[in-house]
């Protein structure tokens, strides 16, 4: 574990030091991140006009849900983007052999190679978001609250780092996948929304199909302190099989392949 | 003086079609992520499964059927204006591909014009399955256009593709200057998302900002078309009108920037 710990931090210094050769990015990528955030409060301020609610969720609590949704997003561009993209390169040349011949797990390698700044902001302004929210909605910031909200939002992490995970991962077998995770990418734009503001076909999709309502839903109702115990149960167990799941296919998807000569 | 005329008009054709061949069949070779790059357009049916679940149709004019098709011809609308010639510039520029289009007797941006036609030929297939789908799924949704609305709104839709593809193209000149160009896109794409009626018909936007984003050129990308196409009543003529003033405003600006352009890249010697 010590092992892995210190080759993250080698790992994540080495990677700042390239990024921040493009110190402008950073500049935009905070306007962007805020000028996204300010859209989506906008669109969501839609649906509220008149006295209306979503999906019974008030004002507060809706954008608890959004800065959920900026959090993930942000951890996505930092982590999921920058590593998960570079497996279909390593397909591609043949590189993977060389990771795959390094004594660390491949998985790890491949998941934590890189750290990129640039979703800094987004993981600020959705941590920002989600505290003001709560609070303006009254949630109390007791321990037990606390700690269950950080649970359920580890374990919307690991929901969302296995989906990306699995399908980078077919590029084992389709060297084109990247375009899927894009697909993937606009589907989760549903995550800004609570799940219950869904026509009900749509509900049952974001929740047993792509589960997008463990990935904002149910990590917004635990920071209200107001989630289901059956909910996060149901949090955790997708969590676990999710992340077992990716390892279980990361092992079959290697053993078909065949370098890049072959 | 005619024959000459006659002559550079038959070999533009003959280029166009050359260019539009080949880049149809290179295209046809990537169908697969193609229809993975469509299925990444399902922005409007999210949308529209949040609207019809507020119910707010009622109150704002907009009944759930109006809704339904809003949307889907916004997601029609939004298939064959999606442009990506940022990023492929990008690319081209970097890597000195760049250079050997220069040398040929043809403007490099028609390659890239071409490219985008021949993307949207091989979409169209996938999308017509799409649009089949939902009327399966939503039959009471059903409807289709009359002709003359049908010509206007694949008018619309090509002239807000002419329009966004401008706009992005003068951008991407930016690239010239700058490695990490693209990363401006994301900043152009923040208005265009959300002023140009992909989330939400601009209908339901609070009146000040539904007229501040009619003096934006983003509602003529998405709103504009879809409304003609799924038959609400447009100003058809301001709407071309105001495509055409932002296009005569944008064109002087792409070109001076790509003469300048040109000259820094010569000067880098890439």
């Amino acid at each position: 574990m010590g092992r892995y710990l210190t080759t993250l931090r080698v790992f994540w210094i080495a990677s700042l030091t390239a990024e921040l050769e493009y110190k402008a990015n950073f500049l935009i990528e905070l306007v962007a991140t805020a000028g996204n955030l300010v859209g989506s409060v906008f669109v969501l301020s839609l649906f509220y006009g008149g006295g209306r609610s979503l999906g019974g969720w008030s004002w507060e609590a809706a954008l608890v849900v959004l800065g959920v949704y900026t959090l993930l997003e942000g951890v996505t561009t930092t982590l999921l983007q920058p590593n998960l993209s570079t497996i279909v390169a390593h397909v591609r040349t043949g590189s993977l052999d060389f990771v795959l011949l390094k004594p660390i797990d491949s998985q790890f390698w491949l998941s934590a190679r890189t750290f990129s700044p640039w979703g800094l902001p987004g993981i600020g302004l959705g941590a920002g978001l989600i505290i003001y929210a709560a609070w303006k909605a009254g949630a109390s910031p007791d321990p037990r609250t606390v700690a269950i909200a950080g649970l359920m939002l580890i374990a919307s992490l690991l929901i969302l780092y296995s989906l990306w995970f699995v399908l980078a991962a077919t590029s084992i077998w389709f060297v084109k996948i990247w375009n899927a995770t894009e697909v993937l990418r606009s589907v989760l734009v549903a995550g800004r929304f609570p799940v219950s503001a869904f026509p009900a076909g749509l509900r049952a999709f974001f929740t047993f199909v792509v589960p997008v309502a463990f990935l904002t839903t149910v990590p917004a109702e635990a920071i209200l302190g107001r989630a289901s115990g059956a909910w996060l149960l149901a949090g955790l167990a997708v969590a676990a099989g999710s992340i077992a799941a990716s390892r279980w296919f990361w092992r079959f998807a290697l053993r078909f392949y065949t370098s890049a000569s072959s | 003086m005619n024959g000459s005329r006659h002559r550079r008009l038959a070999h533009g054709r003959r280029i166009a079609t050359a260019l539009l061949s080949s880049q149809y069949a290179y295209m046809l070779e990537y169908r697969a992520e193609i229809v993975l790059w469509a299925l990444s357009g399902v922005l409007p049916f999210i949308m529209l499964g949040l609207w019809s679940a507020a119910d707010v149709g009622g109150e704002l004019g907009l009944s759930q059927l109006q809704l339904a098709r809003y949307f889907l011809a916004a997601f029609v609308v939004r298939q064959f204006t999606i442009v990506w010639v940022m990023y492929t510039f990008e690319e081209d520029n970097l890597s000195g591909r760049l250079s050997p289009y220069l040398l040929q007797p043809l403007a490099p941006v028609w390659r890239y014009v071409s490219s985008h036609l021949a993307e949207q030929a091989t979409r169209l297939p996938f999308v017509v399955a799409l649009v089949g789908l939902f009327f399966l799924l939503y039959p009471a949704a059903f409807w289709w256009p009359p002709l003359p609305a049908l010509l206007l709104a694949g008018l619309a839709t090509m002239a807000a593709f002419a329009l966004r593809f401008l706009m992005q193209f003068t951008l991407t000149m930016v690239c010239f200057w700058s490695e990490k160009a693209s990363a401006l896109e994301r900043l152009l794409y923040l208005p265009y998302l959300y002023l140009s009626g992909l989330v939400a018909p601009l209908a339901l936007y609070p009146e000040p900002v539904r007229a501040f984003a009619m003096w934006t050129p983003f509602p003529y990308m998405v709103d504009v078309p879809a409304r003609i196409l799924a038959g609400e009543p447009v100003n058809v003529g301001a709407s071309f009108a105001a495509v055409a003033a932002w296009g005569a405003l944008l064109l002087p600006i792409n070109l001076l920037l790509w003469r300048r352009g040109l000259r820094h890249y010569s000067a880098m010697g890439a």
